[in-house]
């Protein structure tokens, strides 16, 4: 069904009984040409790109637990392509450009809002690494505007600009950057992907991946065995659980990342604010909450529920850049388990199993990516070749020495 | 919970105390050792889902490096032993 004006008034006049389910359940068939192993918005993107673009229509989208029940629904839904470093900006500005046209491509709201990100800076170091920053987006073509304390203070008045140890002096923005509704994100991908075709099968946890003669010829399931002509593994926080099922050793680390959601509020915050001082984000839901979070927790992790000492941690930062947070309640927090990469960059790249492909170390940075993340997996395995914009973000990089460090933190996954 | 973290020479302290290293079972190449060995012990991870034995230096404390044997679903703390006795009694 295609979603109009029409639509809903139709559907309003016959009492809203008659909306179709957006994807079918499908059970599994014994063979498909691409099996895609995560039903996250990196999978689901991956499967509707493939179908929609490349022409591959017999996949399947193999998800361990409900559709979008990892990060792609523990987010705090921001899209921005304020990279620095040449290998991630034109993947990131890639992907800003595709989320610019989501909706229309999708013909699902995504809620898409334009609101611009701004970094803040807090001494004339930091000032000069944002106007660097700013410049090598400028040299991609991203429009990025330095904005000084005074215009800063009639943008957003509300912040603590005279703090003893971390002032305010003024920040970087990006207007284009703002946030999405992440779980729309899923949802519009699913219904573009089973429209294309594809058959999404929930609750269906791979337990082994089946190889003959060195190429994989199917996976081994929660639902039996399934067959394929290519593996695709999006599996974000557990790559290195699904890659052990292949024998491959991952530069991944998984993390655990904690977001949080105040009571709703009255408009107050009008952009998306990240703190210079630690790494403190917050914008403001439609719905009225502050959405906010800041650092992975430090150790190795699994679970997807985080620490207080961590939770505490980003309050203070929060109320350090916005005094007037301390007023309001937190409602709920939640926690997701992030594939850490060893230089904080991802990785879209074939295996050494010719037929098995990879896509993994999203760090904290996976929401923005998933429609630039989707096209190009789906280029890498329907041509066997990597997409002109993830060409940086390979595999062997690390062997090679052409790690992508954003941070400058080294191969140390809980720094990224 | 991996809140809390028992250091064998200040007592049970709060993990904020402490900071984390990452991956303890990793062995350091000779230095002569291939490229592929380097490659492995500096940007390859085992990654478990579960017990894992990780370096936690106690840089408000003692400042002596630790090695946490923790559960990284459950996150419960198995052991906690001074680096330098861990490695004597691996044989490193």
């Amino acid at each position: 069904m295609r979603y109009s004006a029409f639509s809903i008034v139709k559907n309003a006049l016959s009492g809203n009984l008659n909306w179709k389910p957006q994807w079918r359940q499908a059970e599994p068939k014994s063979h498909y040409d691409v099996i895609i192993v995560g039903g996250g918005g990196h999978g689901l993107a991956t499967a509707y790109y493939l179908a929609k673009e490349f022409g591959i229509k017999n996949v399947a989208v193999l998800e361990k637990g409900y559709l979008g029940s990892g990060n792609v629904g523990r987010n705090t839904t921001i899209v921005r392509s304020n990279y620095m470093l040449p290998g991630n900006e034109p993947f990131y500005e890639f992907s800003m450009k595709l989320w610019e046209g989501l909706e229309r491509e999708l013909n699902y709201n995504v809620m898409l809002s334009q609101r611009g990100v701004i970094m803040l800076y807090h001494s004339d170091g930091q000032r000069d690494a944002y106007i660097r920053r700013g410049n090598a987006m400028w040299m991609e073509g991203v429009a990025a505007e330095l904005i000084e304390r005074d215009q800063l203070k009639k943008m957003i008045p509300f912040l603590n600009y005279d703090h003893a140890r971390y002032p305010i002096l003024g920040g970087l923005l990006q207007r284009r950057a703002g946030t999405a509704r992440h779980d729309a994100v899923a949802w519009g991908y699913a219904r573009g992907a089973d429209r294309h075709g594809v058959d999404i099968i929930e609750h269906c946890e791979v337990t082994a991946i089946r190889r003959e003669n060195g190429v994989v010829t199917g996976v081994e399931t929660t639902k039996g065995f399934i067959g394929c002509g290519k593996l695709a593994l999006a599996a974000a926080g557990n790559s290195s659980r699904v890659g052990e099922m292949a024998d491959l050793k991952l530069p991944i680390e998984s993390h655990v990342l904690q977001a949080f959601v105040t009571e709703g509020l009255k408009p107050c915050i009008d952009h998306v604010i990240v703190y210079g001082g630690g790494h403190f984000y917050i914008s403001q839901s439609d719905k009225g909450g502050l959405v906010f979070g800041a650092e992975i927790d430090g150790y190795s992790s699994y679970a997807q529920r985080g620490n207080l000492a961590t939770a505490e941690h980003v309050m203070e930062e929060g109320v350090t850049m916005i005094p007037g947070l301390s007023r309001v309640r937190v409602l709920r927090s939640w926690a997701g388990v992030m594939d850490m990469s060893m230089d904080g960059s991802p990785i879209i790249d074939r295996t050494p199993i010719d037929n098995l492909y990879l896509n993994c170390g999203w760090c904290y940075g996976g929401f923005k990516a998933t429609p630039a993340s989707g096209y190009c997996f789906a280029h890498l395995i329907a041509k066997n070749d990597t997409h002109p914009v993830a060409r940086a973000l390979r595999l062997d990089r690390f062997a090679r020495g052409y790690a992508v460090d954003e941070a400058g933190a080294g191969p140390q996954p809980n720094l990224h | 919970m991996a809140s809390l973290i028992t250091c064998p020479h200040c007592g049970v302290r709060p993990k904020e105390e402490f900071s984390i290293r990452g991956d303890a079972s990793l062995v350091r190449p000779a230095p002569t050792a291939s490229d592929e060995a380097w490659h492995d012990y500096v940007y390859v991870r085992a990654n478990p889902r579960g017990r894992t034995l990780e370096h936690w230096q106690h840089v408000a404390g003692c400042r002596r490096f630790l090695v946490v044997e923790r559960d990284t679903f459950t996150h419960e703390v198995h052991s906690v032993t001074d680096g330098a006795v861990f490695a004597r009694e691996n044989g490193r």
